[in-house]
């Protein structure tokens, strides 16, 4: 068999100013589990610049409705209905197709619905907190479900995470694969939270916060929030890599 | 052209309760997804060498972690990544054991993939970490302890400046036949990770 190179153009190189640094001691569970050496920079190749390709047919009918996808029949999941929707656009502004994205959550009470959860608040027998979807060719998503509650974490003793979503999203490559947390325009726990706060710039924290779509509300059902999610972007060409400006 | 690049999102930690969204059956919370995504690497016979790969992570006072989620990505037996071999997804998804931190992939020994110059690469898995208290999720690969020759002209490999860090990369191939794999976030083994 033939070694022909593939088109390997690769990524652009991530920018860690808008990430949060590996060691942030005001979250304590990042003191021993943040690597202390510098990671090391080189080129990718096939492995980091491909990834997994999920097909639409893998998706069940209910895979983004969280209202309804572990709910009892004829039952629903209590709390604010609410539909969150967006793109993912990589960082040159083009859509992502086809990119899985899993979403999990706290129910409207801020209970995870997981062995390990210790939280006092109850379970909704109608609730799991689990979800996902594929974007479509113009990098489009969106699921249902009901706002999460805040919850008190064990970091210090009255830490409470603001309500949040936990995005995993696949990218079309392992180098664009991200996950992170959507917050909800308007709460004042997001600027008391030290996981928010791991990330040292006001912006890039405010990209996190999906913003409240009254326009599109669908009328005594659900509020719409908006978020848009950015992945790294492929480089054009070989010779592509300058950017004007930058 | 001028062209301004938006910024890519800021990453957050997966928290403990990884596994809802992802690996919900692994989780004890069924019907919702008729399966968790990449525990199977295989759906029929293939081809190469079937391999386990098994290992934990390590946290910074030697304790394994066990809410951690490892993802890997890796070429089939010829070098192929999901495209020749229809039975063989090449990604694998695997939370680490709730009691014991283990994890464990049943896959295919990886073919030879070039790098961006054409040059061979030794056969190897990409590898991906997060967790609980994990800020950015950490890119690192795993090569194989019985590839020696292979692995002595790897194009990254060789180009590693402390040589003495390179066996955190290595699987080793224990009296089983299995590799085994550890990962360790800090301290004296401290393994390589990866801006790739
Ligand atoms: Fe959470």
């Amino acid at each position: 068999m033939t070694h022909k190179s593939p088109n390997q153009n690769g990524f652009l190189v991530r920018n860690h100013d808008g990430h949060p640094a590996a060691l942030t001691p005001a979250y304590k569970s990042s003191v021993t589990r943040s690597p202390t050496k510098p990671l090391l920079s080189f080129p990718g190749s096939m492995g980091e610049q491909t990834g997994p390709v999920f097909g639409h047919d893998m998706l069940g009918p209910l895979d983004k409705d969280l209202i309804l996808n572990f709910a009892q029949p004829g039952e629903m999941a209590l709390g604010p209905r609410i539909i969150v929707r967006g793109r993912v656009l990589d960082q040159t502004g083009r859509p992502v197709p086809n990119c899985l994205i899993e979403v999990w959550q706290a129910n409207a009470g801020g209970r995870y619905r997981h062995k390990n959860e210790a939280y006092l608040a109850p379970l909704d027998p109608n609730f799991g907190g689990c979800g996902r979807m594929i974007t479509d060719e113009n990098g489009a998503y969106e699921f249902r479900t009901v706002t999460p509650g805040p919850y008190p974490w064990p970091n210090g003793m009255a830490d409470w995470r603001p309500a949040h979503i936990h995005f995993s999203l696949m990218g079309q490559a392992f180098s664009q694969r991200l996950i992170t947390q959507m917050y909800f325009e308007g709460d004042p726990m997001i600027w008391q939270c030290p996981i928010v706060g791991s990330i040292d710039d006001t912006e890039a924290i405010k990209s996190l916060v999906a913003s409240l779509d009254m326009a599109e509300a669908v009328p005594m059902d659900a509020r719409v929030y908006k978020f848009d999610i950015v992945l790294r972007g492929r480089r054009q060409t070989f010779f592509e890599n300058r950017w004007e400006g930058l | 052209m001028s062209q301004k690049l938006l910024r890519e999102t800021s990453s957050q930690t997966a928290g403990p309760y990884v596994h809802i969204g992802c690996t919900p059956n692994f989780a004890e919370m069924s019907g919702v997804y008729d399966e968790d995504l990449g525990a199977k690497m295989k759906t029929g016979p293939i081809k190469g060498e079937e391999i386990t790969i098994t290992g934990q992570v390590f946290d910074g006072t030697g304790m394994a972690i066990r809410d951690a989620m490892i993802e890997i990505w890796q070429a089939d037996a010829d070098g192929g990544f999901a495209l020749t071999e229809s039975n063989f997804t090449g990604w694998g998804r695997c939370p680490t054991d709730m009691e014991t931190g283990q994890f464990q992939f049943d896959t295919v020994k990886p073919g030879q993939v070039p790098y961006m110059d054409g040059r061979l690469q030794a056969p190897h898995i990409t590898v991906w970490i997060v967790a609980r208290g994990i800020n950015l999720g950490l890119h690192t690969r795993l090569y194989f302890d019985d590839e020696a020759k292979a692995n002595a002209a790897d194009p990254i490999l060789t180009k590693i400046e402390h040589r003495n860090r390179v066996p955190t990369l290595i699987a080793k191939k224990q009296s089983s036949g299995s590799y085994l794999f550890d990962i360790h976030l800090q301290g004296e083994h401290e393994t390589i990770f990866f801006d790739m």
